[in-house]
């Protein structure tokens, strides 16, 4: 796997170009690009500039608390940090939650993936697609899409709103809800609202048919760009259910090479750490996951859709499976690579999240059956799902008086960190390198990061002591004083 | 000997011996209050319960009745007041109400509703003050302890046992437990007790309930405070 152009030898010399912030994504991010004296790019680096610290103050707080306190790490996947905090507790519980539990969950998940998909998709990156990604940048946003192509900027923010009601009608709220909690839920579906989503939901699985007809007929305009750009190797990870299904709230662990061999299949959940090792690296606050018996340089992988749709044998709604089809056959054998290839499996899986949500609404354990349930309490538990951008991974000890006394996340865009650096880098290789950068060379790079639908806010939660050498100089540049901690 | 006097210029009959608290109270009118409590006598720490009466401000669950005052309550200078009392409570202690399990059923929260308080105003003093849950049924929340001593007139009053009690003065006051070791387990504290259901805030809670109640379904997210406390006389 390559990693050169991380570092560059002789820094100091080069001229240093930096997109910041890094815009349409969730959080701050930043760019940095080093350049010779002959505009060819020597080193590319995504920056993750924010600080946050969920890990270390959820400790000392009770776990009931928790799967309500962590959703704030994010306002546009709460329900994702709600569910892996809530399943994490339930193994701390020993519960297996009830049926009309799980389903109501289910419901409220793939709410969330339907939701954000079409944020994503429509809102954050069709201009990019619809407009060219050197198109006039004050048209290149969701307000020029409704100007020039007023029925898809429609159907787009009115799937979002669907998917938002779903939440609002499972968890209470559309966002920050709190109808899951530790053991089950704490709310039925309302019949009414189950009535006003039945109602809607057949125009919300034709429009996102639509969704995906939109990405392929992108694809097919230019093959050249959509096969090619950010095209590189990755290993994959996701959650897939025990039959090989794509199961987005529960399931075990597999892992692909980029050959798309299995490597690892059927962990779970509750083993991860035999699994995933993180690295620490010195320029950026978002940790490095990877696969422990690959190592950090060869273990590194992709999650999220395009992970999804092709670790999974197969995706158990119809129309959303003839869709995968489809896009595997666009592989001719080989997994599908291209970064662009994440939003049309994003469209898949947005097809699939409307055809589970149509199904769970004509399911009557929605409306009534137990919500809690009981169980042997332990002292620890680990919670995955696959939220909107990837394996999302709660982990939790609690003490015998139900405080909290270890916290551990890894979240979806810190599984594609060293992914969309890759991205980054390849990016910066094929466009930018021996060219007078411009804004519209520039969004390419943005183009790769903004596939991966990256949430920085919720990647950068960790707090720990860091090894911070802080050094005193006097205006000579002498040295007088030097603090290390380590 | 009773008589009349008037509340935001509406005439309010009162008994001998009544408070303009409870007096006001009785008429149908609301006064804004967090260490008051209909079950214990007056204890006047809070302050929220500020009123006008004579050019002077007031606590009108500490001052009795007379004939013939001249009452101002529901006035923009005492509501400024008292939000800015609210305010101040709100940055001495630490009021997490996206994340609390008490959210809906929290007095302070529930008044800095009804007082329209939209921001914190003042620096945030974020005291360092860890949980106590050595108890096997309750857990101790003293980050958010207002200092109404209502649990301590419970435990010392109803149930005899003189659990809990302000330490420190100023600003170094916090609530402790009365045991050597400082911890809720080594009392003789039970969930049954008076003191465990009369905070008003989130500090005294009972373990594993947590939002078992969806938020938007609890008491003063139903109803404000003021229609609560008047219609159910809480």
């Amino acid at each position: 796997m390559d990693s050169s152009l991380e570092t560059a030898a002789g820094r100091e010399q080069l001229r240093r170009v930096v997109i910041d912030p890094v815009s349409r994504v969730e959080g701050h991010g930043k760019v940095t690009l080093l350049l010779d004296e002959d505009d060819h790019v020597r080193e590319a680096r995504l920056h993750i500039v924010e600080f946050r610290g969920f890990e270390v103050f959820i400790q000392g707080r009770p776990y009931w608390e928790v799967p309500v306190m962590v959703q704030r790490l994010c306002g546009i996947c709460p329900v994702s940090h709600h569910l892996a905090a809530s399943k994490a507790m339930d193994r701390v519980l020993g519960i297996p939650i009830t049926r009309s539990a799980e389903k109501l969950r289910r419901l409220m998940h793939y709410g969330q993936i339907l939701q954000s998909h079409a944020l994503h998709f429509f809102h954050l990156s069709s201009p990019d697609l619809l407009f060219g990604f050197e198109s006039e940048v004050g048209k290149r946003n969701i307000v020029g899409v409704a100007a020039a192509y007023p029925e898809v900027a429609r159907q787009g923010v009115l799937l979002r709103k669907f998917g938002q009601e779903v939440i609002r009608a499972t968890a209470g709220k559309r966002i920050h809800g709190t109808g899951s909690v530790p053991g089950g839920m704490n709310r039925h579906l309302a019949v009414e609202d189950r009535d006003a989503l039945r109602a809607e939901i057949d125009h919300m699985v034709e429009w996102s048919r639509a969704a995906v007809e939109l990405v392929k007929r992108l694809h097919r305009a230019d093959p050249a760009l959509y096969d090619e750009f950010g095209r590189f190797r990755a290993n994959v990870m996701s959650l897939v259910r025990a039959d090989g299904a794509m199961d987005l709230y529960h399931g075990a662990l597999r892992f692909r090479d980029a050959d798309g061999r299995i490597l690892v299949d059927k962990v779970p959940d509750q083993s991860y750490r035999s699994l995933i090792r993180e690295q620490v690296k010195p320029w950026s606050y978002m940790k490095f996951p990877y696969l422990q018996q690959l190592g950090p340089d060869e273990g590194w992988y992709q999650v999220g859709p395009l992970a999804r749709v092709q670790n999974c044998d197969f995706i158990p709604t119809p129309l959303a499976e003839a869709e995968r089809r489809e896009f595997i056959d666009h592989g001719r054998g080989e997994p599908v690579r291209a970064t662009l290839a994440y939003h049309w499996a994003r469209m898949i899986e947005l097809l699939h999240a409307a055809e589970v949500i149509r199904d769970l609404l004509g399911d009557g354990d929605l409306l009534e059956g137990a919500l809690l349930a009981d169980g042997e309490r332990g002292n620890e538990g680990v919670g995955i799902i696959e939220a909107p951008r990837g394996t999302l991974i709660h982990h939790y000890q609690v003490g015998d008086d139900d405080l909290v006394t270890m916290c551990n996340l890894i979240v979806s865009t810190t599984h594609n960190n060293q992914a969309m650096n890759t991205a980054v880098r390849e990016v910066a290789r094929r466009y930018l390198d021996g060219r007078k950068l411009t804004e519209g060379l520039l969004n390419h790079i943005e183009v790769a990061i903004r596939a991966y639908d990256p949430c920085l806010s919720c990647a950068t939660h960790a707090l720990g002591k860091m090894p911070l050498v802080l050094e005193l100089a006097d205006a000579g540049g002498e040295v007088v004083d030097r603090v290390v901690r380590d | 000997m009773g008589g009349k006097f008037l509340f935001d210029g509406r005439p309010v009959p009162f008994e001998e011996g009544q408070t303009i608290l409870q007096a006001a109270r009785a008429a149908g009118h609301y006064i804004p209050h967090l260490c008051w409590h209909p079950d214990f006598p007056p204890h006047g720490s809070c302050k929220l319960c500020v009123v006008k009466v004579g050019g002077r401000h007031v606590s009108s669950c500490a001052l009795p009745a007379r004939d013939g005052m001249e009452v101002e309550s529901n006035t923009p200078e005492i509501n400024g007041e008292r939000r800015a009392l609210l305010q101040m409570l709100f940055v001495e202690g630490n009021h997490f109400c996206p994340s609390c399990e008490k959210s809906g059923n929290c007095q302070l929260q529930a008044l800095a509703y009804e007082l329209d308080m939209s921001s914190a105003r003042f620096a945030h003093f974020y005291p360092d003050r860890p949980v106590d849950a050595s108890h096997p049924d309750v857990l101790l929340d003293f980050n958010r302890c207002i200092f109404c001593e209502l649990c301590v007139r419970a435990s010392r009053d109803v149930d005899h046992k003189g659990v809990f009690a302000l330490t420190g003065r100023g600003i170094r006051k916090h609530l402790v437990v009365n045991a050597e070791s400082g911890r809720l387990a080594d009392t003789d504290f039970a969930v049954s007790d008076r003191a465990a259901d009369i905070c008003p805030v989130g500090v005294i809670l009972r373990k594993r309930v947590g939002f078992a109640v969806p938020i938007g379904e609890r008491k003063y997210d139903e109803a404000s405070i003021s229609s609560v406390a008047m219609e159910k006389g809480e």
